[in-house]
């Protein structure tokens, strides 16, 4: 285990006052592909300015399935999403980036839902990309010869491009090292700081959503559910790798949520 | 090219084995073949059969493109096709000429229309199955992006549809260029088709195999013209390293 002492992450916590209106407020009351089976049981949400909030649970839940219904890329066969967001931005799990465009095209993409000339839209982009640290010689090159880090930054740099006040992430950092990963986390986090972003986040990972986020929710399957609610006590400049250790603990240490994932026993490894 | 002289080296081979009746000396069929591009008839029929193959290619591109699109985007429609293209498929060019001599004579018709019918249900599964088989994800992202239809159709999901449609598209050309000297072979009186019938009528195999020679000629001519420079436009991309 590291023992390293120093901030994880050098950002400033965000400000969230209970005053202030849900930028996003989801409450599904039920939602089911197949008619027979119930996938979602009723779950509420609302995310408020600047609050970075994840959604954990195990592998097939539904906590997918509710931040699809959340970013309003499917209805719920009941229940109602209102959200007072201008611009919304989704990173998925895979990159999603389009193959037959260079990386520079790829990061304007987005921009075309707004009214920007072409020329706007690349000036934008290529700021956005040279903030990302994309060096010159990147912005021409296909998906195809990039990194799997770098693609799934250049999908990072295509949803900051429009500047997004509500960010959905659908576990786009569970297929990088640790490295690109903290990387990403930092990028995302200054977005957060700098323009007040609020993020909902779905992961499996528990030490990720305890180093990101401002609450986590705990979804339990069948069908899913906000079982539990943990509010992160300690500020986002505070947190080591340390400390999150011991956060963790007192999480599993829950009977119950231990069971979900499998971790009666955790400190064993096998 | 290479390959192009090894194939000029067996038919040397051919015919001195087999004597002139079998395979007629290359460089006598070369000499033939000078001789009908010199004869302003000999270069008419090239440019008839050309024009002939052409319109029928073109006419079932468009139409096979823009309703394999609309069967593409309807599960119903794209059910209900199925067993067209399969009738349409299964059904030999030979058997469409004989219908197409019925409906329209020995004038264009018969050949355009055959090559129209022998190419379409290729053209036609091949935009189907472009739209089909596209990655739904992207359209998510794209929606995501609130990206106009439109722009989503040219930037998402056309480069998609066309990576399926070329390959059927480039099968649809040369299978165009054989049918259509086919076709003028039973039913004109004018083209590629009927100077081999010509050539047979005579037992006259140093023109049949001219004409051969014009015929994989042309067809080398418009890959390396047309479609190689087509391909590498939109399929750059996938060759990028």
């Amino acid at each position: 285990m590291p023992t390293e002492t120093a901030p994880l992450l050098s950002v400033m916590p965000s400000v969230s006052s209970e005053t202030q209106p849900s930028v996003l407020s989801v409450s599904v009351t039920d939602h089911r592909y197949h008619p027979l089976q119930q996938t979602l049981a009723p779950c509420a949400l609302e995310l408020k300015k600047g609050e970075v909030v994840s959604i954990i649970g195990p592998s097939g839940c539904g906590k997918s399935t509710f931040l699809r219904i959340a970013a309003g890329l499917i209805e719920a066969s009941a229940g109602t999403v209102t959200s007072i967001a201008d611009r919304t931005a989704i990173l998925f799990q895979e990159h999603r980036l389009l193959s037959w465009k260079s990386l520079l095209n790829n990061i304007s993409f987005g921009l075309q839902g707004q009214k920007l000339s072409k020329l706007e839209r690349m000036t934008k982009a290529r700021t956005v990309a040279t903030a990302m640290g994309f060096a010159e010689e990147d912005l021409i090159k296909y998906p195809s010869e990039l990194s799997g880090g770098m693609r799934q930054r250049g999908a990072l740099a295509r949803a900051m491009a429009i500047e997004p006040d509500l960010l959905f992430l659908d576990e786009p950092f569970s297929a990088l090292d640790i490295g690109r990963r903290r990387d990403l986390y930092r990028l995302v986090l200054h977005e957060v700081d700098q323009k007040q972003c609020s993020v909902l986040m779905v992961t499996h990972d528990v030490t990720e959503a305890l180093a990101l986020s401002d609450r986590v929710l705990i979804m339990a399957p069948d069908p899913g559910h906000f079982s539990k609610e943990y509010e992160v006590p300690l500020m986002r400049s505070e947190r080591t790798r340390r400390n999150l250790m011991d956060l963790e603990a007192s999480l599993l240490a829950d009977d119950r949520i231990a069971h979900l994932f499998n971790m009666r026993n955790w400190e064993r490894l096998v | 090219m290479a390959g192009v002289c090894l194939i000029f080296a067996l038919w040397q081979i051919g015919f001195e084995t087999f004597g002139p009746l079998v395979l007629p000396a290359p460089l006598d069929a070369l000499e033939r073949l000078a001789h009908i591009v010199a004869v302003p008839s000999g270069l008419d029929y090239i440019l008839i059969t050309a024009r002939r193959a052409f319109a029928g290619f073109l006419l079932a591109s468009t139409v096979g493109i823009f309703f394999g699109l609309i069967a593409g985007w309807s599960n119903t429609l794209s059910l209900l096709c199925k067993p067209f293209i399969t009738v349409a498929l299964g059904v030999p060019p030979i058997a469409w000429i004989v219908l197409a001599l019925l409906w329209f004579g020995g004038g264009d018709g018969t050949p355009v229309f055959t090559v129209f019918i022998s190419t379409i249900p290729l053209i036609f599964a091949g935009a189907l199955q472009g739209v089909r088989m596209r990655e739904k994800e992207l359209d998510e992202m794209a929606q995501s992006f609130h990206v106009p239809l439109l722009q989503r159709f040219w930037q998402v999901q056309a480069p998609q549809i066309v990576s399926y449609l070329f390959p059927a598209w480039a099968t649809a050309l040369g299978l165009s260029w054989k049918v259509v000297v086919m076709a003028e072979l039973l039913s004109s009186t004018r083209g590629i088709g009927a100077g081999l019938a010509e050539a047979r009528v005579n037992i006259d195999t140093a023109a049949t195999m001219a004409w051969i020679v014009v015929i994989v000629g042309l067809l080398l001519v418009i890959e390396g013209i047309l479609l190689n420079p087509v391909k590498d436009y939109v399929e750059g991309w996938k060759h990028a390293d």
